[in-house]
């Protein structure tokens, strides 16, 4: 079994995205919008407050990664299996020569690289190297705190698009199964709370600390974030990148089992 | 004084130009290129009230621009226009409100009304006023054999019945000037023949101005009189269609079917344009000899099963004529 | 029949488009709920552990919030057709269609869908008001609740407008919808606190450039009690008149969309 079917949906969802210029420009905006006025709120907030679980400028990078990042959370299904679905036309996904879960997968994971790649730079060339140079420095985006938990984000983030990627099938196949749509769009909030885009989860109470890190979506942006600026180091890090893992392997099992019945089900009834 | 126009009418159209492959398209996130194209150069023709016109031209020649300029949804560059005294574009409500447009494989019908309250609802959007309309939606129901579809949503309509309806919502408000857009595209024999029948009628006794625009030149024949050809954005033609045919293409064609297989089959007055066994197809100049003189010659020198006489067909006359005038599909 | 008569005429028939698909129709305003609650447990879990940001309580800071997403829900209602306009009406080409019949083009637009699951984000600013009000405990008379009321007026007809200008945007490019979602959704994150905690060239370009800050921010902080400084009273409730300002050039802009849409062509 060869990679380039695969390879060649990335690129085809390169090319895609590239083709929408006046989007990808205005995704960008929008992202460094709502990053800014997060930022702001925040600031105001740490204002005249004592010691806090995260330090400001740590929540202000974590705002910042969030908004660079956020295309590579799971927050809708396939747009083309949606569409599919209210088209009574996702059985043909069937008729192409390669196993479904996989499919899908890589089509995830296309769509997440493609879009995040395309946003995470000029959000970070603005927030992380044009904010220092105005009087905004103190809300810049900075650097990772060591080489090592540079190294240890860049595998977190890998982590975090498969994991996306993982849920995205899921939702795919909620689509699928339940022949709507918008089946799984009342998912976003959970995924927006527990993932820490919301709040950072250590921001949470104190009593929660211990379910949100286990949860299945803080490896979907909490994790990685904190590992990047140090706030998850050492073992403690190491529980981070397990935990992801964890999920992905167990979510992509629940996947592939489930894709098989309901797929079973759309070739016996054609659709 | 005209009904309709059209004065010199240009339009040119800026589109954007991307290079392909994925270098191409990440240049197009920076820089933005862009063509001309000349839609129409300088249309210029007028139309009486109650002329039934038929528009062809082949795929973007502008027709579909010049309609959409008429009907007032889209500015030319230059020119003029006059529709019943008004600017289409420029006094849009006023010069709608006397048009109906149909546009064959769209609706303006609503999808999940009945056609009956979209009906009503077009009513109201036109503000028609209530006896007038209750007078002319039952000519139209009756007419177009739609009573039985009233009280059906459009989605469940098939598309014969549902361009049936989509032609009496567009002439509910008692337009002028009905624009027909390719409306027997798709549709079945039958429909496509009471639909002709319907807008000859419709014509007829009501004197309502017809512009069709279609691809079918069976429309052409049974309805058009007049005929006008656009190619490459220039007005190539504005006559009636048998005029057009006699001097494009008059020859016309004798089918022979002999009894035997002849060596010499060969005629005086005519050419051989295909043979298939004992089938001959000839072409001859009906100005130079009668049919009747060639009918008369073969029988004499020859057996013959079965002999007919017929016109080019109407594509191969449409398709000289763009031959001889260059104008190509773009 | 009048613009009126046809708008609401407009209306019953998106309702009943809507009501055609029960599952799917409660399935987006429950979602909708549970992402507008959250965010709100969001703001809860804040206020948790910091307690006031620059003297403002939760309660009183809930206020703000839930003017903010009463105001949005009820205009995304009412504007959500100016959201399709650039996939389901230029793409496809029906614009035409809507240029083709002798009525306002925003009218036509505004009655295609009305969107009744925006009740659901509408659900959650009633009660994170309900929650403000049991925690405050105001006294707050006729003129009070006049004043939230005429807040909302306005801050409906400012995030009306906005989505007309996003609207507009689909004339120029069809895939103008993200930064759209800066004005409309950034909008409303941005009014959702009072405007004093942020610092003072923000506070400007919030009531100035997108003047979200004049149709909320001064009439409910005159009402919560904490009036901004240097607003008179009579100012602060004048200030909603901005966002009924606002549409109006949104409005015109639209015309200009339009003239280019018919310039160009689709």
């Amino acid at each position: 079994m060869t990679a380039l079917p695969y390879l060649a949906i990335l690129r085809a969802r390169f090319v895609l995205m590239l083709q929408y210029r006046a989007a990808a420009w205005a995704g960008v905006g929008t992202q460094f919008w709502f990053g800014a006025i997060r930022v702001l709120t925040l600031v105001a907030f740490y204002a005249g407050a004592g010691k806090q679980p995260l330090n400001l400028p740590q929540v202000v990078t974590y705002i910042w990664l969030g908004q660079a990042f956020l295309a590579m959370l799971p927050w809708a299904p396939d747009a083309e299996i949606a569409a599919g679905v209210e088209s009574g036309n996702v059985g043909y996904e069937r008729l192409k020569p390669v196993d479904t879960y996989l499919l899908w997968f890589a089509r995830a994971l296309a769509w997440r690289a493609a879009n995040t790649s395309l946003r995470a730079g000029p959000v970070f060339v603005l927030a992380a190297l044009v904010l220092p140079l105005t009087d905004m420095a103190d809300w810049r985006w900075r650097l990772p705190s060591s080489p090592t938990a540079a190294t240890l984000f860049v595998v977190s983030i890998t982590l975090t698009a498969l994991l996306s990627s993982a849920i995205t099938v899921l939702l795919n196949i909620v689509t699928t199964a339940v022949r709507t749509p918008r089946a799984a769009s009342f998912l976003m909030g959970f995924t927006n709370l527990f993932s820490g885009l919301v709040l950072p989860l250590a921001l949470f109470p104190d009593w929660a600390q211990p379910f949100l890190l286990w949860q299945p979506f803080a490896g979907l942006a909490d994790i990685p974030y904190r590992i990047y600026f140090g706030a998850l180091a050492g073992p403690m890090a190491a529980k981070g990148l397990a935990a992801q893992a964890l999920w992905i392997i167990v979510l992509a099992l629940i996947g592939r089992w489930w894709l098989d019945r309901v797929m079973a089900r759309i070739d016996m009834q054609g659709s | 004084m005209a009904q309709i126009n059209v004065e010199n009418l240009c339009k040119t159209y800026h589109v954007g130009v991307r290079d392909p492959g994925l270098g191409g398209a990440l240049r197009g996130l920076f820089q933005r290129r862009v063509r001309e194209i000349v839609a129409l150069d300088k249309v210029s023709f007028s139309l009486a009230r109650g002329e039934l016109l038929g528009f062809i031209g082949p795929n973007g020649a502008g027709k579909s621009t010049t309609i959409k300029i008429l009907s007032g949804i889209l500015r030319p560059t230059a020119g003029r226009c006059e529709v019943n005294g008004l600017v289409p574009w420029e006094q849009r409500i006023a010069h709608v409100a006397r048009i109906g447009v149909v546009f064959g494989q769209r609706t303006q019908l609503w999808w999940d009304l009945p056609i009956i309250e979209s009906f009503e609802l077009l009513r109201d959007i036109y503000r028609v006023d209530a006896t007038a309309f209750m007078r002319t939606k039952d000519r139209l129901i009756d007419m177009l054999k739609i009573a039985p579809l009233l009280d059906t949503p459009l989605r469940q309509l098939s598309l014969g019945q549902r361009m049936r309806c989509e032609i009496a919502a567009a002439l509910l408000h008692g337009p002028e000037i009905l624009f027909l857009d390719e409306p027997t595209i798709g549709l079945d024999a039958v429909s496509k023949l009471a639909l002709r029948e319907f807008v000859k009628e419709l014509n007829r006794t009501e004197g309502v101005t017809v512009i069709l625009t279609t691809h079918d030149m069976h429309d052409i024949e049974a309805l058009a009189k007049r005929v006008i050809i656009i190619g490459n954005g220039k007005l190539l033609r504005d006559s009636s269609f048998e005029s057009m045919r006699s001097e494009v293409l008059g020859e016309r064609r004798l089918f022979v079917d002999f009894a035997a297989d002849n060596g010499d089959i060969a005629i005086d007055g005519a050419t051989i344009r295909a043979r298939d066994g004992r089938s001959v197809e000839y072409a001859f100049d009906p100005a130079r000899t009668a049919a009747h003189t060639l009918i008369s010659r073969i029988a004499a020198s020859h057996d013959v099963v079965d002999i007919r006489v017929e016109d080019p067909k109407i594509e191969e006359v449409i398709a000289r004529f763009y031959t001889l005038h260059g104008a190509v599909e773009s | 029949m009048n613009g009126t008569a046809l708008y609401l005429r407009f209306i019953a028939i998106s309702l009943r488009s809507e009501m055609l698909y029960p599952t799917a129709f409660m399935l987006r305003l429950v979602s909708q709920f549970f992402v507008t609650v959250i965010e709100f447990g969001g703001v809860w879990v804040l206020f948790a552990r910091f307690n006031h940001v620059r003297g403002w309580t939760f309660a009183q800071v809930a206020v703000f919030y839930a003017i903010t997403s009463i105001a949005f829900a009820i205009a995304d209602g009412l504007s959500r057709g100016f959201d399709s306009v650039g996939p389901l009406l230029i793409k496809t080409g029906n614009f035409d269609r809507i240029l083709l019949r002798p009525r306002s083009s925003a009218l036509q637009i505004t009655g295609r869908d009305f969107a009744l699951s925006s009740v659901g984000r509408l659900a959650q600013g009633l009660m994170a008001l309900g929650v403000a009000i049991s925690l405050l405990n105001p006294d707050w008379g006729v003129a009070q609740w006049l004043i939230l009321a005429w807040a909302i007026a306005g801050g409906v007809s400012l995030f009306f407008a906005l989505k007309v200008l996003e609207g507009t945007l689909a004339f120029w490019t069809t895939e103008g919808l993200e930064i759209a979602n800066t004005l409309t959704y950034g909008g409303e994150a941005a009014a959702q606190y009072p405007l004093d905690i942020y610092a003072s060239w923000f506070r400007k370009f919030l009531i100035y450039f997108v003047p979200i800050g004049c149709s909320l921010y001064f009439p409910v902080a005159l009402v919560v009690g904490r009036a901004a400084s240097g607003v008179p009273p009579w100012l602060a409730v004048l200030t909603p008149a901005t966002g009924v300002v606002f549409l109006f050039i949104a409005l015109a802009v639209w015309q200009v969309g339009i003239r280019h849409y018919t310039s160009t062509g689709s």
